[in-house]
């Protein structure tokens, strides 16, 4: 029992061993004072090991991981989000952000109508406010459609 | 006389017609922010960083409303405690002790006049406070030199998980990744590529406010999906709003103590505003040895966690501007914001840039009193917009999210980053790990190499150097100290059982 803390114990243990090899290869440029560029992150990746052998060696109890289909809502809503870091430049402000909004208030409360008129509210509203209220510079359509 | 002729001309700075137009926004979104469970000071303040920017309000401006908006949170986290027994925010807990009974004896107006007045005295105590001694620190702290930085710094990050934390190795770590973050891009005085693989956008470095957005509101997202936003109905209703004179003459003794006790608290690096309100309330209900009714509505224990975690507000403000290291995870988005507008804390500021400093603590003084107004006559308002439901409000807290970080520097590399901190924030809220040393680590680690750089070079290569003042010596054992102590602590101090919530909640 209390496997996710022994995982974690150990990515943590493995991950200080990458930053301090990360750490050896550092070129050092020509100016050098005593401490250099390498010194200071391999005694981060030092301390990070200990943390992670303690925690490998001293696990919490396990915590409450979610249902399979929470997962499935969480992992949508990662690619939702990926894509509309992805679309907002050349798909212009209102369409990506009424279809992510949509999207995450389906997610939390899977109810169709409302999550799309949250979603088309959202975008229009905040497209108002950020564009005319604080004056910031958004596209509202793609590009190619504005001309 | 010198600092009241400081805080005249602070005055002078912080209330323009302009400026006071922001602090009543400040402290409006702010109460709002508080209140609404899921969204407490420091990712609301984070959010609101990148869009002061992008408005372009200059550096006294973008103080006055970032400031309102902390100081809001701390008055509006009260009232879903008392109305829906929820927290807004993880220093209002205690609040829900006696504040969700007193509201279910149809008292609710009264916990809402009651809290409101001692959040207001717990405040400005504290900023009358942080008038007094701020100046004395820093001409204490005048005398820093790099090992006492470096032993301060150590100080911080031991003493940060502290009692909110319950496993000291996860709290460590959690300081050492947002260490070994910060190190990412070219090394200050090398000019080393470090932890680059290459890529051109990281040569810069990890934004912070990219990290804190990520790791504090992109990450609740997630924790909502998982919860699936039960939302709450709001079943109390808030009868007519009269001053309840007799209770608060019965409890201003409660708000004063708990103001001593929250201030002192707020000191204290990493002990924040939770301890505050906790001590506060542990020490009310001793007082009264067991005759009083806490925990069945006493009015008592409503005033003092509130002044309790207000009072901690405004001397978590202390460390921060004197020293430079944030007692909190909200002072620590604060220092992220003076960062970013180029003001470094520390006792230079204080002679450096005295407009700075003493327009910041003037336009507390200001957010006290709009705040006074707006969550005692005005409350309602914002027990009207606590019924927000979470499928409304999560899209919309991603969507500003975005738009304020895409605002800052106009790429979707960013925005990646901001994701994959989100990600990353989900996963350490969910094995317990604390998330506010991450960002202090982000924050303070290029610092901290500098002053251990500085250090080193002025004592040509010696280490040793790191103990060589009684300053620091002191200041490691307060360390070492701070960072075993709870411990032992933990089995003295039993946390009283507080609601369950099905809500999540975010680190003061």
């Amino acid at each position: 029992m209390m496997k996710s803390d022994r995982i974690f114990g150990l990515v943590v243990v493995l991950s200080a061993l990458a930053y301090f090899a990360g750490a050896w290869q550092i070129q050092a440029g020509m100016m050098m004072d005593p401490l250099g560029p390498r010194a200071f992150p391999m005694l981060i990746a030092a301390a990070g090991l200990i943390c992670g052998i303690g925690i490998l060696l001293r696990p919490d109890a396990e915590p409450e991981w979610p249902g399979a289909r929470a997962w499935i809502g969480m992992a949508i809503a990662l690619a939702v989000l990926v894509a509309y870091a992805y679309t907002i430049v050349p798909m212009g402000f209102l369409i990506p952000t009424a279809v992510a909004s949509a999207a995450i208030a389906y997610l939390i409360e899977p109810k169709a109508t409302q999550s799309l008129l949250t979603g088309l509210g959202l975008s229009v509203v905040l497209f108002v406010i950020f564009k005319y209220g604080l004056g910031l510079g958004l596209q509202p359509f793609p590009r190619a459609l504005m001309g | 006389m010198d600092t009241l002729a400081n805080l005249w001309m602070g005055f002078g700075v912080a209330l323009t017609p302009y400026t006071l137009f922001l602090a009543i926004c400040g402290c409006f979104l702010g109460t709002i922010i508080g209140a609404l469970p899921g969204l407490g000071p420091s990712n609301g303040v984070a959010i609101l960083i990148p869009l002061a920017f992008a408005l372009k309000l200059d550096a006294i401006e973008s103080l006055v409303l970032l400031t309102s908006v902390y100081y809001g949170c701390m008055y509006g986290g009260r009232i879903s405690s008392i109305l829906l027994n929820i927290p807004g925010d993880e220093p209002a807990m205690m609040t829900t002790l006696d504040g969700f009974p007193m509201a279910k004896q149809g008292r609710a107006g009264d916990a809402l006049v009651i809290s409101g007045v001692a959040s207001f005295v717990g405040s400005f105590l504290s900023t009358v406070g942080l008038v007094v001694v701020a100046p004395l620190l820093a001409s204490v702290a005048y005398r820093f030199g790099p090992a006492e930085y470096f032993a301060l710094y150590m100080l911080a990050f031991a003493t940060l998980g502290g009692l909110t934390s319950n496993n000291q190795a996860k709290s460590a770590f959690a300081a050492c990744l947002g260490l070994g973050l910060a190190m990412v891009g070219l090394d200050n005085s090398t000019s080393a590529a470090r932890f680059t693989g290459g890529n051109l956008h990281l040569y810069d470095g990890i934004d912070f406010l990219v990290a804190i957005v990520g790791l504090f509101a992109i990450s609740e997202i997630f924790i909502f999906i998982e919860s699936h936003g039960r939302s709450s109905a709001l079943g109390i209703k808030v009868g007519k709003l009269l001053i309840p004179w007799g209770d608060l003459k019965r409890s201003f003794g409660a708000m004063m103590r708990g103001t001593g006790l929250g201030f002192i608290a707020g000191i204290l690096p990493g002990a924040g505003a939770s301890l505050g309100s906790f001590m506060a309330y542990m020490a009310e209900k001793s007082i009264s040895g067991g005759k009083g009714t806490f925990g069945k509505g006493d009015p008592r224990g409503v005033a003092a966690p509130e002044a309790g975690n207000n009072a901690a507000a405004g001397g978590a403000m202390i460390p921060m501007l004197t020293l430079g290291v944030p007692g909190s995870g909200t002072t620590a988005v604060m220092l992220a914001l003076l960062l970013t507008l180029n003001i470094t804390p520390g006792p230079r500021l204080f002679t450096d840039q005295p407009q700075v400093v003493w327009g910041l603590i003037a336009s507390l003084f200001i957010a006290n009193f709009v705040l006074l107004f707006m969550n005692v006559p005005l409350v309602r308002i914002f027990v009207k917009i606590l019924s927000v439901p979470p499928w409304f409000l999560m899209p919309m807290v991603t969507m500003v999210s975005f738009v304020g970080i895409f605002s800052l520097s106009g790429s979707y590399f960013d925005l990646l980053m901001m994701i994959a901190f989100g990600v990353l924030g989900y996963i350490l809220r969910k094995l317990d790990v604390p998330t506010v040393p991450v960002i202090l680590g982000i924050l303070l680690g290029n610092q901290m190499e500098d002053w251990l750089r500085r250090g080193l070079t002025i004592s040509d290569g010696d280490w040793m150097f790191l103990f060589s003042s009684p300053i620091a010596v002191g200041l490691w054992i307060l360390a070492v100290g701070g960072f075993v102590a709870p411990v032992f602590l933990r089995r003295v101090l039993k946390r009283p059982p507080v609601p369950k919530t099905d809500m999540p909640m975010d680190q003061d």
